[in-house]
Formats: structure tokens, sequence, C-alpha cells
């Protein structure tokens, strides 16, 4: 694998419900360059989250399954990995953080102890060397006081600051892929802007690949390099951040760019909206799962599924319609 | 957009609301949550009025005082010139039909045992509004008026997405033609692509029935989309208040700077542009505020006067108000 440091293929994910099987992931590939920060941008239920968490193996099972796929990280299968193989890479390699810094922290652990615990599993240091490490990746994620702040419990920081702690945790090893869920959805605007800034600057000093999963295209507009668009448990475009915004390409893209009032302009007239709402994944679509909604919608498309196909050189969209034109491609 | 006139529908005139904390086995009071701390705005018939703040800055509390949820610590509330501080239930009542709310979470905001028609019909009922054929008629028409099916009537809120209950609870609040509506984040709630739809029902809506709101958000990019003029507030205290274009093109205070500026834009070469004001830390403890100016512990430009006196919330340009000693 010469400059693919995560390479993901095929990837499908089910859930089973009492209402039947739900198709969350249908068949993801994509791949993550060294020192590159990817987005991946999608509403509720588009499946963003379900991708990562199933190369992870965080899905709980049951009632969920990968069904399908490959991910492949330094020429090992994730996905073929027993739970005690994945769990030293997840935390060490690759780490993750989530959405909600309130409910990720364990409240009743001092944030020292929370900081120790993946340092004595993963680097094997004594009690001693991680609560000094603990300390220093406080300071690095930009909390004051940090040793001072080590005996403090959950609870006594902010919201923003327990993002931070979250973040040192992550960083604690070293991993060369930090995946970040959501992580600023939970935070105000101002706090918000502290962390993007945060990333932006670990990710100079420390060299990692990031995978910033959210669906605020103004956060990734302002952090990634490459965005992958989901929906309906497919990536439906995937290109540079600068191409996507000045060539966006699918219709249902182009819909959410549209449907975004923006703060730098003086626009009033009436948003662009996407009729309907986002599908319910029951079954697995057999048709463009967009095209419900999509004003472009050809015969075509209520029978099979469009494939991502490139349109220029590292720009790919699943859709036959060249929404310039109105005409097939 | 609509017909706007230059009478006063609503004034609110130094409004506070602080929540006692009680504490020990007498429950004595110890304190209070300083929520809202005297807060004066106008809104004009026919206009919305946008109020922007993080969470926690008493955004939604103001919101609930003015329609007299919550029993006011000080301050008045006219509307068309009544005073709803003090106004008797029976009096307040009445006053009710023209002032109603949209609540943000379209989940907890319905009922889940009661069907569509119900939820609808129940402003209808409460306040004794024609006979039962009658109601079942308004029903179906305000169901019609937000894009409902009106054969889902008899359906429960769950059945329904997001999005669509949100249209249930306007229908809700036009039941008893209103002429005022507080919209407590409406859209914070829904997906990006259904946001939209619901902002373009409720612009709809107040051209047909000249409705006016108090638009309550923390998406900067949203409200600057539908108001008219918009309130900034920060910790109980509005900071700043102008005409939309006014105050995203040249905001005069700090504080508003710094919140433009933080807001990402969906364009990353405009994106990459931008001058970025990051404020240091987190907002104050509304129980224990700083003196003086509210913002001075994280203001970037904070001098010794800041901390001495409260800045007055004053004209600085014409229909342009802002609270900052700093300020020219």
């Amino acid at each position: 694998m010469p400059d693919l440091l995560l390479d993901v293929r095929g990837l499908e994910t089910q859930f089973k419900t009492p209402d039947g099987i739900v198709h969350a992931v249908n068949g993801v590939s994509f791949g993550l360059k060294e020192g590159e920060t990817l987005g991946v941008v999608g509403e509720s239920g588009c499946g963003k989250s379900v991708t990562m968490h199933s190369v992870l193996g965080l899905i709980p099972s049951p009632p969920g399954k990968v069904t399908a796929g490959e991910a492949f990280f330094f020429g090992q299968d994730l996905l073929k990995m027993t739970r005690e193989e994945i769990r030293h890479v997840r935390g060490a390699q690759i780490s993750m953080i989530f959405q909600d810094p309130m409910t990720s922290l364990n409240p009743v652990l001092t944030i020292g102890r929370q900081l120790q615990d993946p340092l004595m599993l993963h680097t094997g240091m004594t009690k001693n060397q991680a609560l000094e490490r603990a300390a220093e990746l406080l300071g690095l994620v930009g909390i004051p006081n940090a040793k001072d702040r080590l005996n403090d419990y959950p609870h006594q920081y902010s919201g923003g600051m327990r993002q931070r702690v979250m973040i040192a945790m992550a960083l604690s090893c070293s991993p060369q892929i930090l995946i970040a869920d959501e992580p600023t959805t939970a935070l105000d605007v101002t706090i918000q802007a502290q962390i993007v800034e945060l990333v932006k600057r670990l990710r100079e000093e420390l060299g990692m690949s990031i995978v910033w999963i959210t669906h605020d295209l103004g956060v990734v507009a302002g952090i990634a390099q490459r965005v992958l668009v989901m929906y309906g448990g497919y990536i439906i475009e995937e290109a540079s951040v600068n191409d996507l915004f000045a060539n966006p390409s699918h219709p249902y893209t182009l819909g959410l760019l549209g449907s975004l009032p923006r703060v730098d302009e003086a626009e009033h007239g009436k948003l662009f909206s996407i009729e309907g709402h986002p599908p319910v994944l029951y079954q697995k679509p057999t048709a463009c799962p967009f095209a419900p909604r999509c004003k472009w919608a050809m015969e075509r498309c209520w029978k099979e599924n469009p494939a991502l196909e490139p349109i220029s050189n590292e720009h790919r969209v699943a859709c036959w319609v060249d929404t310039k034109t109105g005409r097939s491609r | 957009m609509n017909s706007q006139s230059n009478e006063v529908l609503l004034k609110v005139d130094d409004l506070k609301m602080h929540f006692p904390i009680y504490r020990g086995v007498f429950q004595r009071q110890v304190g209070a949550v300083h929520a809202v701390d005297g807060v004066s705005f106008e809104v004009m018939r026919g206009e919305t009025l946008g109020l922007v703040g993080e969470s926690g800055c008493g955004k939604s509390t103001t919101g609930r005082t003015v329609l007299q949820l919550y029993k006011p610590t000080a301050g008045n509330v006219f509307f068309e010139g009544i005073n709803l501080v003090g106004l008797k239930n029976e009096d307040m009542r009445k006053t009710r039909r023209r002032v109603q709310m949209i609540f943000q979470d379209p989940y907890a905001s319905l009922n889940p045992r009661m069907t569509v028609a119900d939820i609808v019909a129940e402003p209808l009922m409460v306040h004794n509004v024609g006979t039962g054929k009658e109601i079942q008629e308004r029903v179906a028409h305000l169901l019609e008026l937000v894009n409902l099916n009106p054969a889902f009537a008899t359906r429960y809120p769950h059945e329904f997405s997001g999005g669509q209950r949100q249209r249930i609870g306007i229908a809700r609040a036009l039941a008893l033609q209103p002429s005022f509506i507080v919209c407590d984040e409406p859209i914070s709630a829904l997906d990006v692509s259904i946001q939209a739809q619901v902002v373009n029902l409720l612009e709809e809506l107040q051209e047909q029935f000249n409705l006016t709101y108090l638009f309550i958000a923390h998406d900067l990019s949203m409200v600057r989309h539908i108001s008219k003029r918009i309130a900034v507030m920060y910790l109980g205290v509005i900071m700043e208040l102008a005409e939309r274009d006014e105050l995203y093109l040249n905001p005069l205070h700090p504080y508003t700077q710094a919140l433009l500026s933080a807001v990402p834009i969906p364009d990353p070469i405009a994106d990459s542009k931008r001058k970025r004001v990051i404020l240091e830390g987190d907002v104050p403890s509304p129980v224990n505020p700083p003196s003086g100016c509210r913002f001075r512990t994280r203001c970037p430009i904070a001098d010794k006067i800041c901390a001495e006196s409260r800045p007055e919330f004053r004209e600085v340009n014409p229909g342009h108000f802002v609270a900052c000693h700093l300020v020219k």
C-alpha cells in the first residue's frame, strides 16, 4: 500500500430491528491518504457514522452486523480481526472522538485516571510515567494549569474543555489516524471555532490523518482537503474540497449547498429546499436512493442505482445527469 | 418582504428573570440564576426580530418570559399597548389567543397519545371557538396551510418525521389566528435539507397572515436569512441590536464580531480568507455574573472601565444599539 493509509472496499453494514433489517451502509469504498483530512458529510441516518464505527469494530452486535467488505490498514484487514486484536489497534494506532463530550467520559473517575488508562494499556508506561504524560497532553490541548486539573472530575469541566480532554485522550498514544465523529455538533460556535483551530494545529504538529464526520458543510470547508458526501448508505460524491464547493455535481450536494443561507451573504430570497425527506432503508435500494427527491430524475434512475464514476481527476459522482445541462452525461 | 408598519406590537422594557436557588434544610434562598437581566427591545407589527446567542445566554428564557410562561422578576411587557405583567388570569387567557409559541423539539412538544387532529384542535377547544363541525373543518384547513395531507389527521405523532412534526406544531400555533409567534429554535433539531422547507413555510405564512415573529436561534446564518432586525444576547443581556445587514456588515460589539467570525462558511476559498477572532475560555456562570460588562472576562479589548460599570445600551447609529463602553 504505497500511499493509502486506510483502504476500505465494499463495506456493508446492516441492523436487525423489530420492523425489519435496516441497510445502513450499502457498499462503501474509499481511501484515506497519509496526512490528509477527509471530511464525511451527510444528514442523520445516511450511514456516515456507521461506516466509521464498522471499520473500528464498534458496531454493537447484535443488532448490527458488518455483512461484507474489507478495510486494510498496514496490510491487515481490520474487519477480520478478533476483538482482542482490534482492541490493540483502536486507541493506539486509530483513535476516535465522539459527538457528545458529556456522555463519553466516565463521571466517577478523575480526568487524570481516564487519561492514564489507555497509556498504560497500549504503551506499557508505569503509573507515574502515564500521569506525567497525561499532564503534558492536557497542556497540548490548551487546558490551563494542566497538572492541577488532573484530579478533577468531568463535571468540573465545561463542554468545550471536555471535548479537549477527549482529544487529548485520543492523541495520547500518537495514533496515525484520528476519527472525529461530529466532535463540534454539541458545542457553541465560538467553542467550535476553538476546537477546529486546535485540531488544525495538532494535525500540523503531529502529522496524523484525520477523518472528520459532520453534517455541517461549513466546518468541512474549513478543515478538510477531500470530502465524501453520503446519502442512503452510499457515497454519492467524492471530490477535493475546492472542487466540491466550486463544482458540486450530484443533485443532492447541490440541494444541500442551496438550502444553506450564508452568514457572509446578503441574499434574502427564498431558500432552495429539497422536498421530501431522507429514506428509511428497510430494503437495499435497487434504484437511485435520491430519485424520489430529485428534480432531474429520469426513467433510468428509478430502475438502476448509478455507480460512483469519475467525472474528472479525483472527482467522482454517482449520478447520470449532468446538472448543468439537465441531460444524461 | 411584506407589509411592515411602524406600529410597535410588542415592547419589552427592562425585563428581568432570576430563578432562585434554594439550599439547606430550611430551603433558604442562597442565590439566583440571572437568566435574563434587564432586556429591552421592541418588535414592530409584521417584522421578524431575530434573537441570537450561545446556549445559556437567556434567549429562550426571554421568549418564555415575554409570553408570561414565567413570572418575571422585574420589568414590563406591553403587547398591543396592554401590560402583560400582572395581568389577571382571565385577561391573560384572552390575550393568549393572539400570542403563540413554536417549540424547538418536535418530538417532545407533541403529546404522543393524541392524534394530529386532537393536537391541532386543542387550542380551539380550550378557547371555545366554534362547534365540533367547524373545528373539524378548521383543522383540515390548518393542515393544508402547512402542507400536510388532511387525511393524516387521525394519525399519531410518531408516524411523522421531524420536519412533519414541526409542521404540526406550526399548525397548532396558527389555530387561534395569533398576531405574534415566538419561534424558539424551531429548526435546530432538523436536518439541513428539512430546515429550508420549514423556514420557507414560516416566511410564506408570515406574508399570508401578516404575522410577527420573535425568532430565537443560535444559527447565525439562518437568522440573517429570516430576520429583519437582530438582537445578540450574552449572559442575560442584549449586547447589540441592529438591522440584519447593518449587524453583519458592521458589527460594533466585540462579542458580535467574534461570534460572526466563528461561523463557518460553506466555501473553502472565502473561509480561508477570513480573519478569525477566537475567544478564549467559556461563558461565565449566570449565578455569579462578572461585574460591569458581562463580556469583559473574554473580551479581547476589555479595559478598566469595563469592570467598574455596566455599559449603557445606547443608539450609536440610527437603529443600531450597542452595549459597550469602548465603541465610539
